[in-house]
């Protein structure tokens, strides 16, 4: 698993880099890219609200929904008030691929063993899509209300990755 | 400044100390980018804290010793009146690294 874990974050590593090498991200593509992410972590979260069977990872799993959809609605309502269509771009794809394997991965394990499969994954998750705001999306936004609204999405998703880890380790 | 002026002052300060609390007062807390503010604060029993959140995100008031656990909607405020006198440790169930403290004098 963490062979293929450490190969997922490579690719998008390695998509990243070929983005940035194409030239500076555009904003509809960071807002592409941003609300990709959030969805992923949705869809793991929902996985896990039906697989989980530890009380924690649960209340973990509700908090990811609750918060990835409360943000990915503002990235909507920004998008919609910038008059700014949101584009398709190898970084997406990158994530989707990467998230949809994992998700079929993680649908094989049951029991104790999705639980810390799960949490390890969010780790993981968060920490990658926390690196690529930090060093990629945040700077390249050029827009001031998209900025600010990613500055405060990783802020949340820092959040996240300490309560991720927090849950692992009770796990152990 | 004059001596006695200063000693008028500190009256006017010590009279004003002591008629404010006769009433329960508003103490207004804020949760804005996962962050409480004061992160201590000081009330009596009897009065009200107005938790107003900021946030796009749900947060909570939880005391650690169980004795209040608040539900904020985003970008909306709730009020709660305080029952039990004590130094309580409250933080945000869903955001774990949202603590604060709030000192409840009789």
């Amino acid at each position: 698993m963490f062979v293929r874990l450490g190969a997922a974050i490579a690719a998008i590593t390695l998509v990243s880099g070929a983005a940035l090498a194409e030239g500076k991200l555009t904003d509809p593509q960071i807002a592409h890219i941003a609300y990709t992410a959030g969805s992923i972590d949705i869809a793991a979260a929902k996985q896990a609200q039906t697989k989980a069977t530890n009380k924690d990872v649960k209340a973990f799993a509700d908090d990811m929904v609750r918060d990835h959809e409360a943000v990915n609605k503002q990235a909507l309502d920004l998008v919609k008030k910038l008059n700014v269509t949101p584009e398709d771009n190898d970084t997406s794809k990158a994530l989707s691929k990467a998230a949809a394997d994992k998700l079929a991965e993680l649908s094989k394990l049951s029991g104790a063993a999705y639980d810390k499969a799960y949490v390890a994954n969010e780790v993981a998750y968060h920490k990658t899509v926390n690196g690529a705001l930090e060093t990629q999306l945040i700077p390249s936004a050029s827009n001031a209300e998209l900025k600010s609204l990613l500055q405060t999405g990783l802020k949340i998703f820092q959040g996240h990755e300490q309560h991720a880890e927090h849950v692992a380790a009770e796990l152990k | 400044m004059q001596p006695g002026r200063l000693r008028l002052m500190i009256a006017a300060l010590a009279f004003g100390a002591i008629a404010v609390p006769a009433q329960a007062a508003t103490v207004r807390i804020v949760m804005e980018n996962l962050v409480i503010s004061p992160a201590e604060a000081s009330a009596k029993v009897g009065d009200t804290i107005e938790l107003v959140n900021k946030d796009v995100l749900t947060h909570t008031a939880t005391a650690r010793n169980g004795d209040f656990d608040v539900m904020m909607p985003p970008k909306k405020t709730a009020t709660y009146v305080l029952e039990k006198p004590g130094s309580v440790d409250y933080y945000c169930r869903f955001h774990p690294n949202m603590k604060a403290t709030l000192k409840i004098e009789p």
